[in-house]
């Protein structure tokens, strides 16, 4: 028997706002739904940005794809501020755990001098790259046109922002907190041969004014490589090389990357079936971007893991644009 | 290896200041192309002092308890149908006002926020606004969900993003952030970051959340409690910004001087809505206008601006004048929507004998002698069935966009007015502040949409004014406006309540 509490029952007069309903069909509305779709103001800008007198707020032509209606896009993990923040605590959770524990162990002290060596040299920089990946999102984030995608960029450069903020913490574990790690990564970033292509790189990137070239060329692109290379294959190299602890300080790299490139196929296959137009224009980036960061990556490849590390990313690479119809 | 302990100060530095470097392939004005534009000269961003120290772990996982806390409760609210809780559904409309009329400016503040988190060129400062960014991108969020319950009990949350979009009153929220947003990286902060979240906030967001917590309005009011500690966060960035640019360079004074005049006026006019709020749209009062602009400006915000001033920064300019104001804005704005009941998105309504005794004793210098013989007029005509509303379009102020119906300090009867005359066309304005923020950028603010004359014009789906409001508002005719007594909305409540209906009620009458 079940037991079963009264209450009363109100018939409601519709089942959700008017423009979720126009979208959706009259039904009772996820949060995500009623959160995301048409929030933006669309029309009757009162004043043209100083900044950019040539164009309104919000404007489409900020990228030269183009899309009927932004709003067609979905973040297949359904993220509003709600649903980010609480996926994001849960993985931080574990985080926090395992860098405790690497702590209280004295993990530091048992790897061997040169792979912690080689953690600083080939890792530890890339706090300086997430803070341009940081930037780069943030700046997709305020030049994109419906609140649905440009969500998206937000909760990504934040998490780019706390990438950066996990690597400097490899670094003290890994120093004891004598800074003198970040010291040597932040040297290498700026005049490590191996580093410099990477760094021109995100500094054109930088430079970038198409919002969805910065996302080919930095989410698409450069992460899809980078990833691969620091979080897969060098994790499996430093591993065999004695160093499997480094697996606990980044397995929030790797949780994230799994969860972030869900949103990032999803918006580039979206934005690529869109027309042929844009498929066109994805294309040409992707080649432009691919040629510079395979060459621009290749020297840190070399170092963190050999020879064919670099094809191996670019076989993922490859994958990817494929499975988005590229 | 026992590590070395690091203090909060120095840890925060290197999880976010030591990110950065110098750029060398590129120029730093490539990468920061709208730093220099407005005339702010920032000579060392390192002196910048980071407002709160909060990494992102810790971000995420504060935020996610108090958004689980949040949503617990909306999700009990619903299921409860706490709508039937509230004092009276006339209290159901100031919140049809905020959802279309302030929840839009939180999520351009996002954009705005995330816009100045790119460009600023001192990660410190960079960080800290991106954190506001994605704050009000969660108030937007969750303004919208806690009120989706009444929307569906309710008439005139429904549309909230399409109107704010159109709607004449709703040009006067959207075009201040239109304004800020347009504005450079510099005075976008001190807009919002510094007037706004700063100095009037307690005069903007407070009261909406005191409303509701008197009120009985459980959605609502937990949010407002849930946001509390990000407003706290916003208010210490915003105070720090101020504070950067006046260190900075004495040449930036006047420069900033001069937004904190603007902007100070600029929402003071905006607050003309919250004025009316307090006193005509609660039916248990927090507290009166004039009482909040008191506590709120007058004490907090002179004292706010003597620690200004050994920076050189003065009050700001037409304070006195938004003071002398206080005593009428709430009845002069709430006359202006009774006017235009018909083409609000909410009810409007005549006080009852009881407020209009309280307004008597909490603006004994002007609520008899001013307002309450009008006031009363509508209450007669309304009574003989002659409820009044104003068939004509108002003009509008081409500043602020609210139609001209402030009066003058000097003489409360008289419609304050001035003109100002640019590339052969005149312009309206409802005061010297307004003005004057004109007459320093008239080739921006030339360019506003005002309502009225897009009406006019032909912009707005016809001629009719059934084509404006019900085609292109997507107001729903004799449901979403006119007088509360008589509404959909009344008569729901009526029922949940076992109330006489309108109907019922004349008929006992006769």
């Amino acid at each position: 028997m079940s037991i079963e509490i009264k209450t009363a029952t109100l018939e409601p007069i519709r089942h959700t706002y008017e423009h979720t309903k126009r979208r959706f069909g009259d039904k009772p509305a996820s949060r995500y739904q009623e959160a995301s779709y048409d929030i933006a103001p669309e029309q009757n800008f009162h004043y043209r940005p100083t900044w950019q007198p040539d164009k309104e707020l919000f404007d489409q032509s900020r990228t030269a794809v183009v899309m009927d209606d932004w709003n067609v896009h979905k973040d297949p993990r359904q993220y509003y501020y709600g649903t980010y923040v609480q996926a994001r605590a849960k993985l931080q959770e574990v985080t926090e755990s395992n860098y405790a524990f690497f702590d209280k162990r004295g993990f530091a002290d048992r790897m061997p001098e040169e792979v912690r060596q080689k953690i600083i040299r080939c890792m530890v920089p890339l706090r300086h790259a997430e803070l341009g990946a940081n930037m780069n999102n943030m700046f997709c984030f305020s030049y994109g046109t419906a609140t649905v995608v440009n969500q998206g960029f937000l909760y990504h450069s934040m998490d780019r922002l706390g990438i950066a903020q996990y690597l400097s913490r490899v670094g003290l574990l890994l120093d004891g907190n004598s800074t003198e790690s970040l010291a040597a990564a932040k040297e290498f970033w700026m005049s490590d041969p191996v580093w410099q292509g990477m760094r021109r790189y995100i500094e054109n990137v930088l430079c970038l004014e198409d919002w969805f070239e910065v996302f080919i060329a930095q989410n698409v692109v450069l992460d899809t490589l980078v990833y691969d290379l620091i979080y897969r294959q060098f994790d499996e190299k430093i591993t065999e090389e004695g160093g499997s602890d480094l697996a606990m300080l980044i397995e929030f790299m790797q949780e994230w990357h799994k969860d972030s490139s869900r949103w990032v196929d999803a918006t580039l296959k979206t934005t690529v079936g869109e027309s042929e137009h844009n498929r066109e224009t994805i294309r040409r980036w992707v080649a432009d971007w691919q040629e510079k960061a395979v060459a621009d990556l290749a020297p840190l490849a070399e170092i963190a893991v050999g020879d064919d590390a670099m094809n191996a990313c670019v076989e993922v690479l490859n994958k990817r644009l494929a499975k988005a119809g590229l | 290896m026992t590590a070395k302990k690091l203090n909060m100060k120095e840890k925060y530095s290197l999880l976010t200041r030591d990110l950065d470097w110098e750029y060398s392939y590129r120029d730093y004005k490539e990468i920061f192309p709208q730093e220099e534009f407005e005339g702010i000269k920032i000579t060392d961003w390192s002196k910048w002092e980071d407002p709160f120290r909060l990494t992102m772990d810790a971000y995420w996982k504060y935020q996610a308890e108090k958004e689980k806390k949040l949503y617990a409760i909306l999700d009990a609210f619903a299921q409860n149908n706490g709508q039937q809780n509230v004092t009276d559904a006339r209290y159901i409309n100031a919140i049809k006002l905020f959802l279309t009329g302030i929840s839009p400016g939180e999520h351009q503040a996002a954009m705005g926020f995330g816009h100045v988190g790119r460009q600023l060129g001192g990660v410190g400062a960079r960080v800290a606004c991106q954190m506001q960014a994605i704050d009000e991108l969660r108030h937007v969020q969750t303004q919208i969900h806690a009120m989706s319950h009444y929307n569906k009990f309710f008439d005139g949350f429904q549309d909230f993003s399409h109107m704010h979009d159109r709607v004449w009153y709703l040009s006067v929220p959207k075009s201040f952030f239109d304004d800020a947003r347009t504005a450079g990286p510099f005075e976008y902060m001190v807009a919002i970051g510094f007037s706004f979240e700063y100095v009037l906030t307690n005069l903007l967001f407070v009261p909406f959340m005191s409303g509701a917590a008197y009120n009985g309005d459980m959605a609502t009011v937990t949010f407002g409690f849930s946001a509390q500690s990000d407003e706290a966060r916003h208010m210490t960035l915003g105070l720090e910004i101020i504070k950067f640019l006046l260190e900075q360079h004495p040449d930036n004074v006047p420069i900033v001087q001069r937004w904190i005049n603007k902007w100070f006026w600029r929402g003071t006019r905006m607050l003309a809505l919250v004025a009316m709020m307090m006193d005509y749209m609660l039916p248990n009062k927090v507290m009166s206008w004039q009482e909040a602009w008191e506590v709120y400006f007058e004490e907090a915000g002179s004292s706010l601006f003597k620690d200004l001033a050994r920076y050189g920064i003065e009050m700001p300019a037409y304070a006195k004048t938004a003071i002398a104001e206080k005593e009428h804005v709430s009845h002069q704005a709430w006359s202006i929507f009774y006017n235009y009941g018909h083409a609000a998105a909410f009810h409007t309504w005549m006080p009852t004998e009881k407020e209009m005794d309280w307004l008597s004793e909490k603006y004994p210098n002007t609520f008899d002698k001013y307002y309450r013989p009008r006031f009363e007029k509508w209450r007669e005509m309304e009574a003989a069935g002659e409820r009044f509303y104003n068939p004509t379009l108002p003009m509008l102020c081409q500043t602020c966009q609210i139609p001209m119906g402030f009066t003058d300090m000097e003489d409360p009867t008289a419609t304050f007015y001035r003109q100002s005359e640019y590339d052969g066309e005149r312009y309206n304005f409802c005061s010297d502040g307004c003005k004057d923020i004109f007459d320093y950028e008239p080739e921006k603010y030339v360019q506003a949409w005002l309502p009225v004359h897009q009406i006019y014009q032909g912009n707005c789906g016809g001629a009719e004014m059934e084509d404006v409001l019900g085609d292109y508002y997507k107001i729903n005719l004799g449901v979403d406006n006119m007088d509360f007594h008589g509404s959909p909305d009344e008569e729901r409540w009526n029922a949940w309540h076992n109330l006489p209906s309108a109907e019922d009620k004349l008929k006992q009458a006769s």
